[in-house]
């Protein structure tokens, strides 16, 4: 067979690299690229949000509370308070998508570091980092969240530190065993054989190997972060009052349900399409990443 | 241990070199064996209980030295668990040993003084048993042959290049093949990816670790025909670790044994094949199925599974399934003496040593194997009921 065809014969194309191909499979998921753009309006909105509308979100109005969508030219109604409903969900939407996504992205770099640290290396390495994490899962994570909100004061900050450090014993706990599953195979050993660094291996071999797994865990947790933080909001442990954000416009809205049902079920219909988005933005990622299929 | 030129080895070493090529990465000359493991040896803790406390030891190589000649191929043969992988994995430094030295081409492997991993691993490759572990799913062909090249600082473009041309030589189309995921190979041409993987740093010292168990039969001649052509093309030594005699005899210049982490007979295929000395080779070659109906195995050579590794028998660690077994091969382990000491064809056994007083010393069972009995006569058929016993 190589007989037949000379080296020089061959081109000296460089193969696409990895995460070309994932890009070219996401050119045809076309559902995947839908949620993308939902994703990317959305944060577009957040941003250019004073361009979009042109009331104030803080801007009270005693005679016109809880108002249908329409009504004098508030295009989704009024909150209980009388503020333009529409106005509020794209401000709350700047704070929503900082807490869902905020808290997750941190606990994952912290988390799945430590977790594929504790898989890679295994032994002592492993005892001391998975059996830290065992602790901070032995309390419900509200709980923890509240007490660690309670122990640094309200506020975003707050609220932030507090989520993250909910996050990061699961997503570490996910990152260990997939790395302790990928660590346990051949073409490890055969990189490490070439004399490569542990750094090395860990970026060029584990890594790829790894990310499907936490990406989808770590989506799925960001629709949990953003309710979670609703709640501390509605505590008084996250966002504070009068600040716009979703869970916390849920949590305000919640006695006025029987009154004006479709504003109120606004903020929770705004975190449902957000948190879907990200789950099936995830799962199109783990989908493209899957070489096999 | 200082003393790396070793007359006894080296003898040896030229008699089975014979024709390897002058090479230009060779150091200590053409007498120098390319490998020397001297008492090589790794116990792998069993941990249990509420703190992960040592419960006991696995002796998975227990005391092993041998030498390898350079252009020579050595095989290594045992049963499953007797320490033959982990043995490939010392030799490499995959894992630490507890004991004992590598010495490559006059070089001892240590980071302070000779040769260091990084250069060791540079001149010793490894070509594993399952050929789709042992390939990144995420990395295209190219690219897994690229890694080890790009590693020790070759450029994209060099690596890629040299990738192509490896496929090319293990008898792949690299325009075919350079940009393919392991999935869409077949077993066979994952191992030849492999193999070219292993050749890319061009390494002396190939180590095939059940290279060809996985593969089906005739996959596998190719596989095995594709070794011998590189062997001779590229000036490789092989260490050649598998559990088919039949294979292992094909490919090998030398055969070394291997039962529960130690080596208990070593020397030249042919020698120890046709004329075993180890009552522990002589039945494992009497489990040997052979094509003729009339030479057929009667009663199983070998009686009982290995003993537990964890806690080895006293002495020689054959003696509790050993038929010759006496007194003194429970009291004692047999000693081989110094490596360099060796015969060619080494045995460690206590009838195989004149002074041992075990009563058939100096005087051990010849010949074929007992095993190979012949079942019937010539004209009969042979009967189905004596097959299935």
């Amino acid at each position: 067979m190589s007989a037949v065809h000379s080296p020089a014969a061959v081109p000296v194309a460089s193969p696409p690299g990895y995460l070309h191909t994932i890009a070219r499979r996401l050119q045809h998921d076309y559902l995947t690229l839908f949620f993308i753009a939902v994703l990317v309006l959305t944060v577009l909105a957040a941003c250019c949000a004073p361009l979009l509308t042109h009331y104030d979100p803080f801007a009270t109005g005693l005679l016109g509370r809880l108002k249908p969508p329409g009504w004098q030219g508030h295009l989704l109604g009024t909150d209980d308070l009388g503020r333009d409903m529409f106005t509020r969900l794209l401000y709350g939407a700047r704070m929503s998508l900082v807490m869902g996504v905020m808290p997750v992205a941190l606990a994952l770099a912290i988390g799945g570091t430590l977790g594929l640290l504790a898989g890679f290396y295994g032994g002592a390495v492993n005892m001391a980092i998975m059996r830290t994490m065992d602790v901070f899962y032995a309390f419900p994570s509200v709980l923890l969240a509240v007490a660690i909100s309670g122990m640094i004061g309200g506020g975003m900050t707050s609220g932030l530190t507090a989520l993250t450090l909910v996050f990061i014993p699961s997503l570490c706990r996910i990152a260990e065993t997939a790395t302790a599953q990928v660590r346990a195979l051949d073409f490890v050993e055969a990189a490490q054989a070439t004399g490569a660094s542990s750094l090395s291996v860990i970026v060029a071999h584990v890594l790829g190997n790894v990310l499907p797994a936490v990406f989808v865990f770590a989506s799925s947790l960001i629709s949990v972060s953003v309710l979670l933080a609703a709640g501390l909001s509605f505590l008084g442990l996250g966002v504070q009052p009068p600040t716009p954000d979703w869970g916390q416009m849920l949590a305000g809205l919640r006695q006025a349900i029987y009154l004006q049902p479709l504003v109120c079920a606004l903020p929770g219909l705004a975190i449902c399409i957000v948190s879907f988005s990200f789950n099936m933005v995830s799962d199109g990622l783990r989908h493209a990443m899957d070489i096999r299929a | 241990m200082s003393d790396i030129d070793r007359s006894g080895t080296a003898n040896r070493s030229t008699l089975l070199a014979g024709n390897a090529a002058a090479d230009p990465r060779d150091r200590g000359g053409l007498r120098q064996p390319l490998l020397i493991a001297n008492g090589l040896r790794k116990h792998f803790a069993v941990r249990g209980g509420l703190f992960g406390r040592t419960l006991a030891h696995v002796h998975a190589v227990d005391g092993v030295s041998f030498s390898i000649a350079k252009g020579e191929t050595l095989g290594v043969v045992g049963e499953s668990g007797c320490g033959k992988s982990t043995l490939a994995r010392l030799l490499m430094r995959l894992i630490e040993p507890d004991a004992g030295e590598l010495i490559f081409d006059g070089d001892a492997v240590s980071e302070r003084t000779g040769l260091t991993l990084r250069e060791l691993r540079k001149n010793v490759q490894m070509v594993f048993q399952d050929s789709a572990a042992s390939l990144n799913p995420r990395m295209t062909v190219a690219e897994s042959i690229a890694y080890g090249m790009r590693v020790h600082g070759a450029t994209r473009v060099a690596a890629t290049e040299r990738a192509q041309a490896l496929l090319e030589q293990v008898g792949l189309r690299a325009a075919l093949f350079a940009g393919r995921y392991p999935h869409e190979l077949s077993g066979g041409q994952k191992q030849r990816v492999n193999i070219a993987r292993a050749l890319a740093l061009n390494p002396r010292l190939l180590i095939l670790d059940e290279s060809v168990s996985a593969l089906d039969k005739s996959v596998e001649a190719q596989v095995l025909k594709l070794l011998r052509a590189l062997k001779a093309g590229l000036n490789l030594t092989y260490l050649f670790i598998s559990h088919d005699l039949h294979v292992v005899r094909y490919v090998s210049d030398r055969v070394a044994v291997m039962y529960l982490g130690e080596i208990v007979e070593i020397g030249p295929a042919d020698d120890v094949y046709r004329n075993p000395g180890h009552p522990y080779t002589r039945a494992l070659f009497g489990c040997q199925l052979d094509t003729d109906p009339r030479r057929r195995i009667a009663d199983a050579p070998l009686a009982g599974d290995p003993p537990n590794p964890v806690d080895p028998p006293r002495g020689c660690r054959f003696h509790p399934r050993c038929p010759y077994a006496e007194a003194v091969c429970e009291a004692r382990a047999p000693s081989p003496g110094e490596p360099h000491a060796w015969p060619l064809h080494a045995v460690a056994c206590h009838m195989h040593d004149r002074a041992s007083g075990h009563t058939r010393a100096g005087n051990p069972p010849a010949g074929t194997p007992q095993a190979f009995r012949v079942a019937g006569d010539e004209n009969e058929a042979p009967r189905p009921q004596e097959i299935l016993r």
